[in-house]
């Protein structure tokens, strides 16, 4: 029977010291914890609530605001001063609402490296297994605990390996690989589990495909979503932190719970129906529904590759008066590349409405929210009812091209078709 | 004492829509829970009232929310098939009781059911159904009376690697 080990259980592994099999639990030392405007008032006040008087460390705490920026209503910024105030106190670094989405800013300030166990009150923090770290989403009193502490209580997860094969046909991506993945592992098929990425098809993956996929763990119930690092992963390391190599690759023997297996040059674009993310069918069965609003950006998909993609699309053509487009690029660098590049002004002749580096409409707390009967359709990672506005509105996800396409139709529209 | 029977996939966004996440007081929280999934629920709801989910109860975000906004409205007690990892977590760390149990299926909505956590089972119809064990890890915290005082209790904790 097969004896190995897999990502995860070496992350656990190597910093217990010890051999820590999926099934454990174990009290970890965290080497990162992320706290953002929307959990991080109620993490503070649960550590204050534990007796927390000083964090753990305060140059291992990610804090910025990102949700409900620039505050869009009287609460948010008293969350955003006693936020600050915290930091000031604590001693901790705080971007404030400068850099942009807390994932993104995360990873590309070198606050995460390979073999870390992060932790951060926001689920989608599962997207630092881009980098080959062990990261995962957890709520504001575990937080106040490993703000405390500078440890949590894991249990190790057994973990699904997913290898991919091939390359992606014109104008499909990561995004349709991780949409087509949920739907067929189903929103609660990885629960308590992690997933493992890898073969040919994540090794030629740039770290943006990489992290969109990492970012979408969460939306079968995943615990955390890891590639192992190699070559790519360190050459997007170089220069964002000095980072100890480790030794985390998987053993050809991993003790797997499934293995799945997918090849790209099958894939063909796919869309998240409302209002389960795991409702996924290809473009072609949802192609001439009518959107009123399109949203390129987020977490998972607002990257200077994902504007790049949505650019291709659009080419010198205008986006369709039936609908608006809200195009977000996830953090301040990505808006700077996206900016140089000349995109900006593309996107702004074209008729969208291009806004600083924040959530925007990903979770409908801040702008962009959708009346009743309207249709969103959105790179984001989530559609659930009410997701981004009235519980009577209806969102559909999908990749940057897919959005590019149809923003300039006015319907979902085939990419490969434009 | 009633029970208010949800489907599968009940997600966050649905028991507290994100436009409210700026609300910390669970009282407050409680009345905005399950708005435009459920309406009536933060209208009709009593202390003791019990939930019954299917499957992947709570998924989505890391709101803290969610579980605070269902114990603002008094519930203590949420029976599903499954739960989503994190929203488990939360339940127990603000004190909110998840149990797993196969009664969830069969329970119906506006049923009154009784559950005996120390004996371990839920009564329903006259029909007795076993609740799954908690693990052990988690009883701990539970005794405890949540994750705060679990806290409070330990002003050192030892991990992994000492
Ligand atoms: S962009 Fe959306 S999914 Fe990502 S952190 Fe913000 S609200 Fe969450």
């Amino acid at each position: 029977m097969a004896n190995g080990m897999t990502v995860a259980e070496k992350i656990f592994s190597s910093k217990c010291g010890r051999t820590i099999r999926a099934g454990d639990v174990v009290m970890a030392g965290i080497d990162a914890a992320m706290i953002h405007d929307i959990t991080g008032p109620l993490a503070i006040t649960q550590f204050w609530e534990m007796g927390g008087e000083r964090v753990f460390d305060p140059e291992r705490i990610i804090l910025l605001f990102d949700h409900q920026i620039p505050a869009d209503s009287i609460p948010a910024a008293k969350n955003h001063v006693m936020m600050r105030a915290f930091a000031e106190e604590q001693g901790i670094r705080n971007y404030d609402l400068r850099e942009g989405v807390c994932h993104q800013v995360a990873l590309e300030k070198g606050r995460v490296a390979p073999g870390d166990i992060v932790v951060g009150s926001d689920s989608h923090t599962c997207m630092y297994g881009a980098v080959g770290a062990f990261a995962t989403g957890i709520g504001s009193t575990d937080m106040g605990f490993a703000l405390k502490y500078g440890a949590l209580y894991f249990r190790v997860p057994e973990t699904i390996r997913v290898d991919a094969a091939g390359t992606f046909g014109r104008r499909v991506g990561p995004k349709d690989l991780i949409l087509r993945m949920t739907g067929d592992i189903g929103a609660d098929g990885a629960t308590y589990r992690a997933l493992e990425f890898g073969g040919s098809g994540f090794s030629s993956m740039n770290m943006a495909g990489r992290m969109t996929c990492a970012n979408m763990a969460i939306e079968m119930g995943g615990k955390a979503g890891i590639v192992p690092p190699d070559t790519v992963t360190m050459e997007y390391l170089k220069g964002r932190g000095s980072f100890d190599p480790v030794d985390i690759a998987p053993d050809s023997d991993a003790r797997y719970l499934e293995k799945r297996g997918y090849d790209l040059s099958n894939l063909s674009p796919q869309v998240a129906i409302p209002h389960n993310v795991d409702h996924v069918a290809p473009v072609e069965e949802v192609a001439g529904r009518k959107v009123d609003q399109v949203f390129i950006g987020s977490c998972t998909n607002g990257r200077f590759e994902d504007m790049q993609e949505a650019a291709e699309v659009l080419g010198n053509e205008s986006f369709s008066e039936k609908l608006r487009v809200i195009i977000i690029p996830a953090s301040r660098d990505e808006y700077l590349k996206t900016l140089r590049a000349g995109l900006i002004e593309r996107f702004v002749e074209a008729g969208a409405l291009v806004e600083a580096p924040c959530c925007g409409p990903c979770m409908g707390g801040a702008f962009g929210l959708l009346a009743p009967g309207e249709v969103s359709l959105s790179t984001s990672n989530r559609n659930f009812r009410g997701r981004q506005g009235s519980a009577e509105a209806e969102v559909y996800l999908c990749s940057p091209a897919t959005a590019a396409a149809s923003a300039l139709y006015g319907e979902i529209t085939d990419p490969r078709e434009v | 004492m009633r029970v208010w029977k949800f489907g599968d996939d009940i997600d966050t966004d649905a028991i507290i829509p994100g436009r409210f996440l700026t609300i910390y007081d669970e009282k407050e929280l409680a009345t905005h829970a399950f708005e435009g999934t459920r309406d009536e629920f933060s209208k009709k709801a009593v202390a003791g009232d019990i939930i019954v989910a299917g499957r992947n109860f709570g998924c989505g975000s890391s709101r803290e929310h969610a579980p605070l906004a269902i114990r603002g409205a008094g519930v203590q007690v949420i029976i599903a098939e499954s739960f989503a990892r994190i929203f488990y977590r939360n339940a127990i760390n603000t004190g909110l009781l998840p149990i797993t149990s196969e009664a969830a299926e069969e329970i119906r909505d506006g049923a009154v059911i009784s559950v005996d956590t120390a004996k371990g089972y839920i009564e329903s119809d006259g029909k007795r159904y076993p609740i799954d064990p908690v693990p052990a890890f988690l009883l701990e915290i539970i005794r405890a009376g949540g994750l705060v005082e679990y806290a409070r209790a330990h002003p050192e904790i030892k991990t992994c690697s000492e």
